[in-house]
């Protein structure tokens, strides 16, 4: 078993990164052997659509579980698409969250947390108590379309 | 003439300076077209309250996946510049509100299991409001492509002695597909930090599209002398000042027109059009641009 997690850095105690197409690195864990492997995220500053092309990262990796903060509907129309189960709002390190997820103390989401570009608003979000997604992504009428 | 009033600022009296100029010319009975381009949120109306008369659909082209002919090769998502396309264990899921209609997914496929549909992302209106001919764009909220739009409503236009399009704010892209076929690019600024700085923005982008362009300073007896020294400096005519006038404020507040409301600004809006006109002329006669454009031959 697989299991890919939003993280803040590439190692296990690293916090879990609320934002799920926006996190900086994404975390594949054994739950079994504790083995990781990291991967940073090429759609950080993206202009659109990171959550989808997170969501393809990640079913492409083989994770069959997700544990995130946050997740829009693009990127959990992707997950149903592959078959991936998702589990939102996980905080602490990433570590505690796999053991969370090991003891069976959290449990799967059958729809989206949040809408669209919800994580989309700047640097700075709080973190700590779980959700700290950035609101704003407001008019965006400097964005380029 | 086609005249775009655009600002890298928003808020600096685009609407006030496009509404009033067109009324201004209108009453000196020319033809004259009103294209309200800022989609987003179109005002004009709120100022001219034409009567419309005909509504027309904006549509974009989406692609959508023939079943049975897709193999799951997954070309098009690597082709898609915009992240609208994800193939997922051999399934193609298409968003729609991502795609930009650039087609390249139908071109690259192997198989040719693309099919483009239409999709609505909002709606042309057109009507008369006195003798200005109206026409504005609306994009429905919730939806990005607002160029598409903009291209409907300068479709919609037909001939007019005069054009004045009212832009969205900013330097992206809507704006360059408000203004780009423009003759001539009116700048509304304000004279403080924020609008200076928001104005070089502004001047960069129209001096990359080769426009010939002027200034126009509303609020300009409030701030510093910075925007105006930059002008200078940078050989830009500013051709239409409008103080921080509170009657001009009231009138706003009410949906009025400030040549309606306080007519003694009709000259400012007629000196001004006299202005850029001369500009124009000069440039034609001369083949020598204005706003500090480089021109060549």
């Amino acid at each position: 078993m697989k299991i890919a997690i939003t993280a803040t850095g590439p190692s296990l105690d690293d916090q879990v990164e609320a934002r799920f197409g926006r996190a900086p690195y994404y975390l594949f864990v054994d739950p079994e052997t504790m083995e990781v492997e990291a991967v940073q995220n090429p759609n950080v500053a993206a202009g659109g659509g990171a959550g989808i092309q997170a969501a393809q990262l990640v079913s492409e990796r083989g994770a069959q579980l997700v544990l995130t903060g946050n997740c829009g509907p693009n990127a959990f129309r992707v997950f149903g698409a592959a078959g991936i189960r998702i589990i939102v709002g996980v905080g602490g390190t990433v570590r505690q969250a796999v053991e969370q997820f090991t003891a069976g103390t959290l449990q799967p989401t059958d729809q989206p947390n949040v809408a669209s570009h919800y994580g989309m608003g700047g640097g700075g979000q709080g973190r700590g108590t779980g959700v700290g997604g950035g609101r704003g992504m407001g008019m965006g009428r400097n964005r380029r379309s | 003439m086609r005249l775009a009033i655009a600002s890298g600022k928003g808020g600096t009296g685009k609407t006030t300076i496009a509404t009033n100029l067109a009324l201004t010319l209108a009453d000196r009975e020319r033809t004259v077209q009103l294209l309200d381009c800022d989609v987003e949120e179109p005002n004009c109306h709120i100022f001219l309250k034409p009567e419309i008369e005909k509504t027309e659909p904006v549509t974009v082209a989406i692609p959508e996946v023939i079943e049975g002919s897709c193999t799951g090769c997954g070309i098009c998502g690597d082709v898609c510049e915009f992240g609208a396309i994800a193939v997922v264990k051999g399934k193609v899921l298409i968003f729609p509100e991502l795609c930009h209609s650039c087609g390249a997914c139908t071109l690259f496929c192997p198989e040719e299991a693309f099919t483009e549909v239409p999709r609505g992302i909002g709606v042309i209106e057109e009507g008369e409001a006195g003798k200005i001919r109206f026409i504005h764009g609306l994009l429905t909220i919730g939806e990005l492509m607002s160029p598409a739009v903009i291209r409907g409503v300068k479709k919609a236009a037909g001939e007019a002695d005069v054009v004045i399009l009212d832009s969205p704010p900013g330097t992206s892209c809507p704006v360059i597909e408000a203004v780009k076929d423009a003759d001539c690019i009116l700048l509304v600024t304000e004279p403080t930090p924020f609008g200076l700085n928001d104005l070089e923005l502004a001047v960069g982008m129209v001096r990359e599209l080769h426009i010939p362009f002027a200034v126009a300073i509303n609020r300009s007896d409030i701030g510093n002398e910075e925007v105006r020294e930059y002008c200078n400096r940078e050989q830009i005519e500013i051709v239409l000042e409008i103080p921080d006038d509170r009657r001009i404020a009231e009138a706003y507040s009410r949906g009025e027109m400030v040549i309606h409301a306080l007519p003694e600004y009709q000259k400012t809006f007629e000196d001004c059009w006299t202005r850029i006109m001369d500009l124009h002329n000069h440039a034609l006669q001369t083949g020598h641009s204005f706003g500090g454009i480089a021109t060549e031959g």
